[in-house]
This record gives structure tokens, C-alpha cells and sequence, in this order.
């Protein structure tokens, strides 16, 4: 019942979104940034990976790009270099060294954390991103002009750009497999994990399964949930034997990426009163010189 | 100033350096071309952590911010009513036309899905800085190209003469330019207030604009004043860039420097960039970022270069009565106040942008240099020919061409 009523609310979300972009009397963003208590999170526990890459290809199954065969990824050189999420693929494993037993390395995969408040969903000129309800932050191809300040804005570097397409290049990020999760299946790379080094679920129970993980076995992990505060906390969030910074991730801040940039705005713009009291005044002013200088003439 | 009044020049369009110019725009072009046939993948060394790098920089918000003379000028002469000023209206006002013009067009080549450049017009984000932005240079070049009508009215009032079988059309064109210059002259004012307001706004948007980057600002820049610091440095950017312009022009039209208006201009310039130094100043005091020139980096370096050589040493150079007597040393000091500005714009959207996980710092590729320098040729050619179609330049009221000079340059 519950997800039937999620997805009404896509349907109905995603209606509005359009009357929104196609409406000019509309000064609200054509952006969405819902922020609902059943956001929907995941959990990626490091100390578990084994570093197989089959999310890796599952993604790239999921999202129409070229995937190749999957025993392809059981290639470990690949790990010899520290690779990024790109256009070609929106999630990677990197293999770093674990100090605590060089045996067996650690394993983290890098995607979009679907921020609560993502610097992309309040930078876009267009209102190309959108938060949905159940946590994902999804581009919209239809509005997008290409300009890549969602690039500039995002804290983890996510959001990539086809370069080398002239006509309808693309911003490419995870969208959470949206697709997917609208018809009550996992995301790919959840589904696909030998491992189950993802758990999917409500983001405060996921949370909380953490934090329950790290009572359980203080020495397995460092007390540290990477995503649940950093920017005003992350859809994704990971948790392993060091604090995810060792592990190629941003230190971030706390406070949300956005939310300088925005007080600073509305503060600009509150309701044109600013705009609409300078150009009263500049008016004022050049009445009274005019005036002064008429009578300078006489 | 009077006596003199604003014409079109009659001059050689072709010189050596028109053709120089010429060569530039083509080069740059060509890698214009592949841009658009190839993606911006080809042209550019821009990557997934760079995505803005020198024709954002440069192209649009440098762009903007020398075209500020625009506004500053119709504030003072307009707003204020300075008639004192009106010879430096004209040439600042077509500045900022092409200026704007051209930022448009550096906007245009940068976005990788340009066919959609309108968007922001129908699909509104109020959150976004760069939304504010793009609506206000939008509103702003209407605007400047409605400021620059009655120059066209002027100019062809009387003299509609298209030719052969147009020219049926010659008396409804001359009404309608009649017409215009009529409704135009009542409601002006509007237009010359609504101008300086759309500036104000969107200068400071533009140093909004890296606020959302966070901490992938290097904290030299990244401040909550950066809009605050973007204002102050475009206003006090404007008269130097007019009297940088003017002398140039003199120069290059063999006309005779407007000296006692430019003075004027230059006097008023070191208020502007005190104003501007102690903000910028008073905001690494607060924040503490002084402890960042301790040690000598690229940041260190080019924040010092900025703030000495664009700000500290023309600030005094504006305040020595030698320097606002000379033509050579007034172009001496707006120069480096329009490098300083240059320097800041070029600091703020790469030098202090360092993005997680870029493997080497973006550095402009040919292509993108070529495309850039290409662009301003393109305006500086039109700029020359704009000057010999409308009357723009003032010059003595009894001559016709600049050649007859009552007096000679020094």
C-alpha cells in the first residue's frame, strides 16, 4: 500500500514538475527537493567487500551503457589506479590498503550519495535535478543546457559530462536506479552483490542498523557513519574500519552545500524589495538632479 | 566640451592591425567550428573535475565586469545628470553592448546543449545564483540594445536610403525610426535606471556563483562576500575600462585624447578602489586568511599580484596629479586596474577552484585560447566598425573627419 502510494506520488510530483516548466507565471523552482521521512537510504559496509565489481557491471546494464561480459571484471588491474565515477560508468570500487591486515585490502565503492540537501537540485540554472521522495537525486535530460555548474557545486565531484558529444551530450550520475525502484525492484548494484555489502531500506533505519553493527563489533569498526551528517546528510551512507577520508572520500562539513549560496539569494531577492528600493532610489536621485540642473540652465 | 559632437569617423576600415585582428577572429573560428562539430571535448582541456575553465572565466564573467563602464557611466551621467560626462556615454554604452553581446555568445559556446539556451527563460530555479545571472544579462542586453536605439534614429533619420527595390519601403522606415526616437526620448529614463539596478544584481550574482563550491574554493577567495566584493570591483573597474577604451581609440583614430574629461573620470576612481581594497582587506582580517600568504604557492602569488599590481599601486597612481595629466600614465594605471580585475575573475573561477580528485591542474588548451582571443578581435573589429556607421565618437563640431584637427596631438 505503501509503495502504491509512493508511487502515485512520482506520478503526481512528476506532473507538477511539468506544469511548473512549461508554466511562466510559475516563479517556483521546476525542481522538486522533497525531503520525506520514508527517503528510502543505503548502507555500504566496506569491511565486507570483496571487490568482484559486479555492481560495476550491473549498473552499467541497468543504465544502457556498454557493459561487456562479466568475467571482464574479474580483471584486478584495474585497481592499480584510483578511478572516479565518469560518463561511461556511475560506479566504481577502489581498492586501498588495509593497515590492519594487508592480507586483505578494503574495498569502497564510489557512486552519488544522493545528498538531503544537494548543492546540484539548488545550483541548476534550469531546475534540471530533482530530489524525489524516496531519496533519489535524478537529472532530467529534457531541461538540462549543458552549463555543468551542477559540477562546480556538487561536494563529492560527482556529476560527470560527455565531453565528446556535439549534439545531446549528457550529464551522467546514478540516479538511484529509479527505473528500477518505481517497479519495487533493488537498485542494480544492491541486487547484483554477492557480498551484500549494500543494505537498502528507510534512511533512519539504516542509520540505525549502523550504528548497531559498530556496538556490536567496536573493533571491526571505526564509529564514524560517513554520509549521515556530512552537506546535511546523505541517502548513501558508509561506514568501515577507518573514517572514509582515508579511503579517497571528501572531509566534508556539516552544514548543507547550498545553503550560503541560497540565504544569500532570497536575501538579494526578498519578495524584489531590494531590487525594487534601489531603482526607487536611483529614480529619487535623478529627479533631483534633474531638477537642480534645470534650474542651473535657467 | 563644447564643440564637439558625436559622429560617425570616416577612417580606413583596413589597417596592419585590422588585419592582425582579422587573422585572430578566423583562428579562433575555425576552432569555434570544430566545438560545434565535434563537442567541447575536442576543442578544450576541460574535464569531469574542471568543468569552467577560461571561456567562463574570461568570455563571460571578466566580460561582464568591463562592461561595467556601461552602467557606471549612465549612473553618473544619466542618474546623477553629470552632462559634464555625455562624450564617454556613447563609447562606454556600445562597449557594453558588445560586451554583453559577446558574453551571450561566450555563454553560448560553453554550454554543451546550446539549442536549449532558452530555457532558463520558461523553466525557472530561484535557488540558483547562475539562474539570476542568466536572467538579468538576458534582461540587461535588451535593455542596452533599447539604450543604443535613439544612436540609430539619430543616424538615420532623414537618411533611409536602402537600395534598389527596398527602397519602396524607405518612408514607412524613416516613420517608424521617427516614431521610435519620439516614444523612446519620453520613456528612457526607465531604461537608464532599470540598466544600472539589472547591473548591480547580476555583477554581485556572478560572485555568487562559486559560493555553492564550498570548500573546493581555495578560503583566499571563498567568502560570503564574494557578491559584495564582485560589485565593488565592477564599479570601480568602469571608469578605468572607459578611459583605458577612450585612449586607445584617440590613439588608433588619430583624434586628440579627451583629457579634462578623462581626468575628471580618474579622479573619482581612487575613492571606488578604496572602497573595494578595504572590503577585501577587512574580509581576509576577519576570516584570518592572511595566514595563507605565509606561504609561496600559485594562490599566494596570484592573490598578491591582484591586490598589489590591480588595486594597491593604481589606487596611488589615481591620486598623483602627474598621472591624471598624462595620457600615457592615466593608460598606465587603468591598464592595471583593468588587468586587476582580470586577475581576480581569472583567480576566482580556476586559480582558486580546486576540485576533489583532479589528478593535474586545468590549464587552457590551444583551442580554447584561440577561441577566446578570437572572440575579443571579433569585438574589437566591431567596435571599429560600429564607430564609422554610428556617431559615437565625438569629434571637433566643424570638422568631419579626424584628420582636420584643430589641434595636434602631442
Amino acid at each position: 500500500m505503501n509503495k502504491i502510494n509512493r508511487r502515485n506520488f512520482f506520478k503526481k510530483a512528476a506532473a507538477i514538475a511539468s506544469v511548473a516548466a512549461v508554466s511562466t507565471q510559475n516563479a517556483d523552482s521546476a525542481s522538486t527537493n522533497i525531503l520525506s521521512d520514508e527517503r528510502m537510504g543505503v548502507l555500504v559496509d566496506t569491511t565486507v567487500c570483496i571487490g568482484c565489481r559486479h555492481c560495476e557491471w550491473a549498473c552499467k546494464e541497468a543504465h544502457n551503457i556498454p557493459a561487456g561480459q562479466l568475467d571482464d571484471y574479474h580483471d584486478r588491474s584495474v585497481f592499480k589506479k584510483f578511478r572516479r565515477p565518469d560518463e561511461t560508468a556511475l560506479t566504481v570500487v577502489n581498492e586501498f590498503e588495509n593497515q590492519k591486515n594487508k592480507l586483505s585490502p578494503i574495498f569502497v565503492k564510489a557512486q552519488c550519495n544522493h545528498c538531503d540537501h544537494p548543492a546540484c537540485v539548488s545550483a541548476c540554472i534550469v531546475g534540471a535535478f530533482s530530489k524525489f521522495e524516496n531519496g533519489s537525486v535524478v537529472w532530467d535530460g529534457s531541461k538540462c543546457i549543458g552549463c555543468r555548474y551542477c559540477m562546480v557545486a556538487c561536494p563529492f565531484q560527482v556529476p560527470t559530462f560527455e565531453y565528446n558529444k556535439a549534439i545531446e551530450p549528457r550529464i551522467m550520475k546514478c540516479d538511484f536506479c529509479i527505473e528500477r525502484t518505481k517497479q519495487g525492484m533493488l537498485p542494480a548494484c544492491v541486487e547484483i552483490c554477492p557480498m551484500e555489502v549494500m543494505t537498502y531500506g528507510p534512511r533512519n533505519e539504516i542509520i540505525q542498523l549502523a550504528k548497531e553493527r559498530i556496538s556490536l563489533y567496536p573493533n571491526r569498526y571505526e564509529n564514524y557513519i560517513y554520509g549521515e551528517k556530512e552537506v546535511g546528510g546523505t541517502s548513501w551512507v558508509y561506514i568501515g574500519n577507518k573514517k572514509m577520508w582515508e579511503f579517497g572520500m571528501p572531509k566534508l562539513k556539516l552544514s548543507p552545500a547550498p545553503g550560503v549560496s541560497e540565504s544569500i539569494q532570497h536575501g538579494i531577492f526578498a519578495y524584489f524589495v531590494p531590487p525594487i528600493a534601489l531603482y526607487s532610489l536611483l529614480g529619487g536621485i535623478m529627479w533631483l538632479t534633474k531638477k537642480r540642473s534645470d534650474l542651473e540652465e535657467e | 566640451m563644447e564643440g564637439l559632437l558625436p559622429k560617425p569617423l570616416k577612417i580606413k576600415f583596413f589597417t596592419p592591425g585590422v588585419i592582425i585582428l582579422c587573422l585572430l577572429a578566423l583562428n579562433g573560428l575555425i576552432f569555434l567550428a570544430m566545438r560545434f562539430i565535434f563537442g567541447i571535448g575536442s576543442v578544450t582541456n576541460l574535464n569531469q573535475q574542471y568543468p569552467w575553465g577560461i571561456w567562463i572565466a574570461i568570455d563571460v564573467a571578466t566580460g561582464v565586469a568591463l562592461a561595467a563602464g556601461g552602467f557606471t557611466t549612465a549612473a553618473l551621467s544619466h542618474v546623477m545628470n553629470r552632462e559634464y560626462y555625455h562624450v564617454v556615454v556613447r563609447p562606454a554604452l556600445l562597449t557594453a553592448m558588445l560586451g554583453y553581446t559577446f558574453v551571450a555568445l561566450g555563454v553560448f559556446i560553453d554550454i554543451g546543449r546550446w539549442y536549449y539556451i532558452w530555457h532558463p527563460l520558461i523553466m525557472w530555479n530561484p535557488n540558483s545564483a547562475l539562474f539570476e545571472v542568466g536572467i538579468c544579462v538576458m534582461i540587461y542586453l535588451t535593455v542596452l540594445y533599447i539604450e543604443f536605439i535613439p544612436i540609430v534614429t539619430e543616424r538615420f533619420i532623414g537618411r533611409v536610403n536602402l537600395p534598389g527595390i527596398l527602397s519602396i519601403f524607405n518612408k514607412v522606415l524613416d516613420k517608424l525610426l521617427r516614431l521610435l526616437d519620439k516614444t523612446l526620448s519620453k520613456v528612457m529614463f526607465i531604461f537608464f535606471i532599470a540598466g544600472v539596478v539589472l547591473s548591480t544584481l547580476h555583477q554581485s550574482s556572478l560572485g555568487t556563483l562559486m559560493i555553492i563550491a564550498g570548500s573546493k574554493m581555495h578560503p583566499l577567495w571563498q567568502t560570503p562576500i564574494l557578491p559584495l566584493l564582485f560589485l565593488l570591483s565592477a564599479i570601480a573597474v568602469g571608469f578605468p575600462m572607459v578611459i583605458f577604451e577612450s585612449l586607445i581609440a584617440s590613439r588608433s583614430f588619430k583624434l586628440e585624447p579627451e583629457m579634462p574629461v578623462l581626468r575628471r573620470l580618474g579622479s573619482l576612481v581612487p575613492l571606488l578602489l578604496f572602497i573595494y581594497l578595504s572590503f577585501k582587506i577587512g574580509d581576509m582580517v576577519i576570516r584570518g586568511t592572511y595566514v595563507y600568504l605565509a606561504e609561496i604557492n600559485i594562490h599566494s602569488v596570484m592573490f598578491m599580484i591582484e591586490i598589489i599590481l590591480g588595486v594597491v599601486i593604481p589606487l596611488r597612481m589615481f591620486m598623483s596629479r602627474a598621472v591624471l595629466n598624462s595620457p600615457l600614465w592615466l593608460f598606465i594605471a587603468s591598464t592595471l586596474v583593468v588587468f586587476g580585475v582580470f586577475i581576480n575573475r581569472l583567480n576566482n573561477f580556476v586559480i582558486a577552484y580546486h576540485p576533489p580528485y583532479s589528478v593535474s591542474p586545468y590549464f587552457p588548451s590551444f583551442g580554447e585560447i584561440s577561441v577566446t582571443v578570437g572572440l575579443i578581435a571579433l569585438l574589437v573589429l566591431l567596435y571599429r566598425a560600429f564607430v564609422m556607421i554610428f556617431p559615437i565618437i565625438s569629434i571637433p563640431e566643424n570638422s568631419s573627419s579626424p584628420g582636420t584637427l584643430t589641434n595636434p596631438i602631442h
